[in-house]
């Protein structure tokens, strides 16, 4: 599991605490509806998995208090463990809360290929509460010199930008 | 563990907050002075509404076996709501909009990190999601607020117009309600006159900033945290509410 999670030192603590790993692979289908290159294991909004019995309880904490994404994940958990003859249980757990510090590695380079600009790690930050690294790159031409439009984009999670070079508009994930 | 009245009104009271400054600036969909702002507005008013829900979910499970969110958000008579009167105040324009943000951000800036150390945990939990997003909504509004006080002359007599008829509504922040003085002897729940001074440093550094000046009244109005509202409570219910009311549980 440590593979799953490796860039979240608390990982241990709050997380998975019996691991099945068919039920992972089957979690790591179930995609975001809004960002579909990223899997709610990308995401890392999967807080515990639990499998007894055939029945599996699984616990999602959501990025966002509104994002209206949730709702949709719940059902596509549930959708998708029925597929392998799984019932599952989805609750939603609020602590502590969600960061894009649990964001798998390997999400930030799907991100960035999918044309949105990846969350820098936060705990590599000196501010916390709106961290925003210095500087974020374009992911059309990867050149620096890039503005802020807006800190609220299309979704709860990102902010919109544009690059000062390539003339772009992009969005990009914002670190929360 | 007790579960006094008091509670169910404290978290209505943080419930009821959420939902009309969410149904208010949910107003400005589709009427934003430009796309980027009216997606900002609205991108606020979710977090709000997202905040709100979790909050009356929690109230009807601690309310009464019959009770449910919806009819907490939507059944209830303006008598019933706790929601400061600050939030129910008019969108006007948009500077006024960015004031009323302004002054309730600044003050949850300080009460979502003191309410996530509350010995009730479904409230600390609650606070704890809220402080990332109150930091990103309290940057928008001082950014608006230096923006537009630092403008045009325009724009900077807007602001200081806007500050200034919603300067009486910001007495009642720091007015302990006996449901909030209950939660604080019992959960360590803030004590709402214990934000003033971080409150007002925020004040003075972006007023500073945006060349306004800060209102000097004292008188204040209050009443929301009790039950007693301003005229716009109606309105606002009436909007809200009409679905519900007129199609009892109805579902999209």
């Amino acid at each position: 599991m440590e593979d799953y999670y490796s860039t979240e030192r608390e990982f241990k603590k709050h997380h998975v605490t019996e691991v099945n790993k068919s039920v992972l692979e089957v979690l790591d289908t179930v995609m975001d509806p809004e960002i579909p290159v990223l899997s709610i294991l990308d995401l890392g909004i999967v807080r515990e998995v639990r499998v007894q019995d055939g029945k599996v309880d699984i616990a999602i904490t959501p990025t966002y208090t509104g994002c209206p994404a949730m709702h949709l994940i719940e059902m596509e958990i549930r959708a998708a463990m029925a597929q392998s003859g799984l019932e599952a249980n989805v609750k939603t757990v609020l602590s502590p809360a969600w960061t894009t510090d649990w964001m798998r590695e390997g999400a930030l380079e799907k991100l960035s290929q999918y044309g949105i600009a990846p969350p820098g790690r936060i705990a590599s930050m000196q501010h916390a509460d709106t961290a925003t690294p210095k500087r974020i790159e374009c992911p059309q031409c990867t050149s620096s010199n890039t503005e802020v439009i807006s800190e609220f984009g299309s979704t709860a999670c990102k902010a919109l930008y544009r690059c000062l070079d390539c003339r772009e508009p992009f969005d990009y994930f914002k670190c929360h | 563990m007790s579960i006094g009245i008091e509670r169910v009104e404290y978290v209505l009271h943080l419930a009821d907050n959420a939902l009309i400054l969410g149904q208010r600036l949910g107003e400005w969909c589709g009427h934003g002075p430009v796309l980027e702002q009216d997606i900002a507005m609205t991108n606020i008013a979710l977090d709000y509404i997202g905040r709100a829900r979790m909050l009356y979910q929690y109230a009807a499970g601690i309310c009464s076996p019959e009770s449910t969110e919806d009819q907490l958000a939507f059944m209830r008579n303006e008598w019933e709501y706790r929601n400061l009167l600050l939030v129910e105040r008019p969108n006007g324009d948009f500077a006024h909009t960015v004031a009323r943000q302004f002054f309730l951000e600044a003050f949850q800036m300080d009460y979502f990190k003191a309410l996530q150390h509350s010995g009730d945990a479904t409230l600390s939990a609650i606070a704890e999601k809220s402080i990332k997003e109150t930091a990103y909504h309290f940057k928008w509004a001082s950014e608006w607020v230096i923006r537009l006080g630092d403008g045009t002359e325009i724009s900077h007599h807007r602001m200081q117009e806007a500050v200034d008829a919603l300067w009486p509504f910001t007495g009642e922040l720091f007015c302990e309600a006996p449901c909030e003085s209950w939660m604080r002897k019992s959960f360590d729940c803030p004590d709402p006159a214990a934000m003033r001074s971080g409150w007002s440093a925020r004040l003075q550094s972006v007023f500073a900033a945006a060349g306004l000046e800060i209102p000097t009244g004292n008188w204040m109005q209050e009443g929301g945290k009790t039950g007693r509202h301003t005229e716009h409570m109606g309105y606002i219910l009436a909007e809200m509410q009409y679905m519900q009311r007129a199609y009892p549980g109805m579902e999209w």
